[in-house]
């Protein structure tokens, strides 16, 4: 399979009163042509910051990228100026947000918006761009369209603001959408109806879809692959169906032991002891350590690498690196 | 606002006869004999109950008739008719470099947040409010008139006349603006739909202008509105530092006379225009805001 | 801005030392380097203000008519004025009349402020919409137009200047205090003092009142800036200081009959309320940045 994006050992950083902290810590996964990977862990495990730092918005923050690789369609993009990230913005990969409420424009027409990426990224007429926004709303399953692009986002729902959203991020036609919890905000029978609208519009259009969510329900509907994160690295990398049958990296299985399931009564859910580390404040050795059960002496000492399982399968414990018997004997 | 009006009418009324001296005297000149002061008061209604001189003054207002000024002799309106357009232009073109001044240094102090322009923005604004209008004027007149001679020190008979009064009287509200329309356009740029608009691949100079700004001139253009009075106030000061001929002067001189007639009308006029700024302000900022304008 | 939630998450801030509100104060006062200094100049315009009459080198009243209008100089720091009287002991001994006029306004307006505002927001009712209108009444007059209307009725001169400045401070203070009052009564200690019975007074003055102190000082702080600018404004015309008075305002007025041939006799006493009112305006907005992060101005 073809590789669209990989994004290799990504480090991004913020700078405060003159000291850097890194958040994403060595980020790697990849994302196949055509698949829609889930990109999962608790907040603050830096999944956005993965998603904007794909994109490099930057802007406004002191946020930059501090090492590693961002290759879209074999392309280096770690080092691409704002001017050329401009171009690929909007166009290859779009995004969507968390927040429908708050990611439209209030003072601006829904037109005048969809309007913008068109205009700038498609060589099409004022009249062709007008037609080409009606098409890609009533795509979207936006009803009365040629009305709506005269109303102000505050006339509309939630739901209808997201549609908007991937609206706008279609336009485009981006090989690459980039979906940053994109129904956390929604009512639950309307999240069902944008999934399926994202899976179906991913299927018509053929394009790659990076979903980013703390839901695993969402994974479990949506994705092919998933890449599991913590404490700003990926730990876990596999196909939705081995992630579910048989977790690997002990935050996984702690994470899916935290779900309920239909049918099955339980007495207790299983849940994670303990928080997300300060990432200025991070323990030694693997980061997950102080809150694992079988964490053993090398797991506070020394970050485990990831360790190819085979099957595409990843994962970054101590439990599978070369020599285990010594740590686990 | 009628009520505000009503009441703001009779305390100017009621409280301009508090100002000490007696007008009848004051007309008739000091060699005049009690008898004559009389007759004068008589004239001019004095005699008569307050409250009975109010309703009198407010059936007289409502005729277009302002009173007469005790001073000249000559009717409120006709000493108003020349100096109020003067002192209209004078205000409004203050607004005109406040706003433009101040939304442009505010701008660029917020693009350019914690780098030289935000430095020299900044120290200018705090400046701006700092300074008293009339030392300004004076050393605007100093550098411009004196040393230059490109303006006239005073008057108002040409466009020139009204650079320097205007750059004064508008400086106070330009660095407000400024401070303001940085804070406020800070705020925006942390919005969630500027980061949609950067994920569009627009550049900044579409971003800041037509998302940001945007969204931020609905806060500002309102304390525009609620630094209007700041003007009229300041004008006084400015019209006297500029012997500017508008209403702003007109009041010191009539208070310098205890012209009461001229003050009393003068401060009507004054609220009125302040009152009816606000109202202003407040059908603009409902025309900014879609949320509102779509409410009603 | 969803980066600065992510920073945040991680962070659970336990504060492992004892808190102390003043000393956190000072820590973070230092941080303002511009308010420092701004700081430090208020102080010693205080000094001044008190000891100037007796650290001025000139007497500030003596006319010397062999050197009227002259330019700074080694004798005369800040050049001398049309009677020949040394502008820089006047600005010393002026000091006094300019802070004394201008503090005394705004802790009478802000005393009547913070007593109506604190009555109108806790009690509300009639009470309430009395104070309102009435301030809605004082705010349909400019500011500086109020202060000149009121010594209009009172005459001219530096008492009713305090007292002009003090009335037109009231409506502001009023509606500060109103506004956090109004939040302060929504919160739980004050509804659990409430409960134990504790009387109106002492809920006002004792619980709600401090919330309010931030928020207050910063206040404060401006309005004095403020009514120095009114203060001295109303005595260039011609309302305030006779002109014998060496009050800075009047100095002012005063020299700009001599503003072609001796400009220092406008720029000295400008400038000394300029860097006075520019002083307190930064420690103000240094104050905003410590006492009160809700109004963050960045």
């Amino acid at each position: 399979m073809e590789k669209l994006l990989q994004v290799n050992q990504l480090e991004t950083q913020f700078t405060k009163d003159k000291e850097k902290l890194k958040i994403l810590r060595g980020v790697s996964f990849h994302i196949n042509k055509g698949e829609v990977l889930g990109l999962v862990g608790e907040s603050g495990c830096g999944k956005s910051l993965t998603s904007l730092s794909i994109m490099k918005l930057f802007k406004g923050t002191s946020g930059e990228i501090a090492g590693g690789r961002i290759v879209f369609k074999g392309e280096d993009l770690t080092h691409r100026s704002e001017r050329e990230m401009r171009k690929i913005r909007g166009k290859q990969m779009a995004m969507i947000f968390q927040e429908p409420m708050t990611s439209l424009n209030p003072v601006m027409k829904i037109g005048e918006q969809l309007l913008e990426p068109i205009r700038l990224h498609l060589d099409l007429n004022e009249k062709q761009a007008k037609e080409h926004v009606i098409y890609i709303l009533k795509k979207v399953g936006i009803p009365r369209a040629e009305e709506i692009i005269y109303e102000f986002p505050h006339q509309l729902s939630g739901g209808m603001r997201q549609r908007i959203m991937i609206a706008m991020a279609m336009s485009c036609n981006p090989q690459l959408l980039i979906a940053d919890e994109p129904t956390t905000a929604l009512d639950v029978t309307i999240q069902a109806q944008i999934l399926e609208l994202m899976k179906q519009l991913q299927k018509e259009e053929g394009m790659s879809v990076l979903l980013i969510t703390h839901d695993l329900g969402v994974v479990a509907e949506m994705c092919d692959r998933v890449a599991v994160m913590y404490a700003g690295r990926v730990v876990e990398e596999a196909n939705v169906f081995d992630l579910f049958e048989s977790p690997k990296h002990p935050y996984t299985k702690g994470l899916i032991g935290s779900v309920p399931k239909i049918g099955q009564r339980k007495d207790k859910l299983t849940s994670i002891k303990g928080n997300v580390p300060d990432p200025s404040n991070m323990p030694k050795g693997c980061k997950f350590a102080p809150r694992c059960n079988d964490a053993k002496a090398i797991c506070f000492e020394e970050e485990p690498n990831a360790t190819d399982l085979g099957n595409g399968r990843m994962c970054s414990c101590w439990m599978f690196e070369e020599g285990r018997e010594n740590v686990y004997a | 606002m009628i009520p505000i009006l009503f009441i703001v009418s009779i305390l100017i009324f009621f409280f301009t006869h508090l100002i000490p001296g007696d007008p009848a005297r004051l007309v008739a000149g000091k060699d005049a004999t009690l008898e004559e002061v009389n007759i004068i008061r008589a004239e001019l209604g004095l005699d008569k109950p307050i409250w009975d001189q109010y309703i009198t003054y407010m059936s007289n207002l409502f005729q277009g008739d302002l009173g007469t000024s005790l001073k000249t002799g000559l009717p409120v309106s006709e000493m108003f008719a020349d100096r109020f357009m003067p002192s209209i232009y004078l205000t409004f073109m203050s607004m005109g470099w406040a706003l433009l001044l101040g939304l442009l240094i505010g701008t660029l102090s917020a693009v350019f947040k914690n780098k030289w322009p935000d430095y020299l923005g900044m120290v200018t604004a705090v400046s701006g409010i700092s300074m008293p209008g009339f030392w300004l004027g004076l050393i605007l007149i100093q550098i411009f008139s004196v040393q230059l001679g490109w303006f006239p020190t005073g008057g108002a008979e040409s466009w020139k006349s009204y650079i320097l009064p205007s750059l004064t009287l508008g400086a106070g509200i330009m660095s407000m603006l400024a401070r303001f329309t940085r804070s406020s356009l800070l705020e925006t740029l942390r919005a969630d739909f500027i980061r949609t608009g950067r994920a569009k691949g627009l550049k900044e100079s579409v971003v800041i202008p037509k998302h940001a700004l945007r969204n931020s001139l609905i806060p500002v253009v309102t304390i525009a509105g609620l630094q209007f009075g700041f003007l009229l106030g300041g004008s006084v000061v400015v019209e006297t530092v500029f012997s500017f001929p508008g209403m702003g002067r007109l009041l010191i001189d009539s208070i310098a006379f205890r012209d009461y007639p001229v003050i009393q009308a003068e401060m009507l006029l004054f609220s009125i225009e302040f009152i009816l700024v606000n109202l202003i302000v407040d059908i603009m900022y409902s025309m900014l805001n879609p949320k509102i304008r779509y409410a009603s | 801005m969803e980066i600065i939630k992510e920073v945040n998450a991680y962070t659970p801030v336990i504060p492992k030392k004892k808190y102390s509100p003043v000393k956190e104060f000072f820590k973070n006062w230092k941080k303002q380097k511009t308010a420092f200094w701004a700081s430090i100049f208020i102080l010693l315009l205080i000094i001044i203000a008190i000891i100037g009459p007796y650290i001025a080198p000139y007497d500030p009243y003596e006319p010397d008519y062999n050197s009227t209008l002259q330019g700074p100089s080694k004798e005369h720091w800040a050049g001398t004025d049309e009677y020949g009287r040394d502008i820089f002991s006047r600005l010393l001994v002026g000091s006094r009349i300019s802070l004394g006029v201008s503090f005394l306004a705004v802790f009478l307006g802000a005393a009547g402020g913070i007593l109506l505002g604190l009555i109108s927001g806790y009690f509300g009712g009639w009470l309430d919409r009395i104070i309102m209108r009435g301030s809605d009444v004082m705010f349909a007059f400019p500011d500086l137009l109020l202060a000149i209307a009121i010594v209009a009725i009172l005459g001219p001169g530096l008492t009713n200047v305090v007292i002009a400045v003090s009335i037109f401070s009231i409506p502001s203070f009023a509606r500060l205090v109103r506004g956090s009052t109004l939040e302060g009564k929504e919160t739980v200690f004050v509804e659990a003092a409430k409960s134990m019975g504790a009387s109106h007074r002492r809920i006002m003055f004792k619980h709600i009142f401090p919330e309010t102190l931030g928020s207050l000082i910063v206040f404060i702080t401006m309005r004095i800036g403020t009514a120095i600018l009114a203060a001295s404004s109303l005595s260039f015309l011609g309302l305030g200081a006779s002109p014998e008075t060496p009050d800075w305002g009047a100095m002012l007025s005063i020299g700009r009959d001599y503003l072609g041939t001796a400009s220092h006799v406008v720029m000295m006493p400008g400038l000394a309320i300029f860097l006075t009112v520019l002083a307190f305006n930064l420690v103000g907005d240094g104050l905003r940045d410590v006492l009160d992060p809700k109004t963050k101005n960045e």
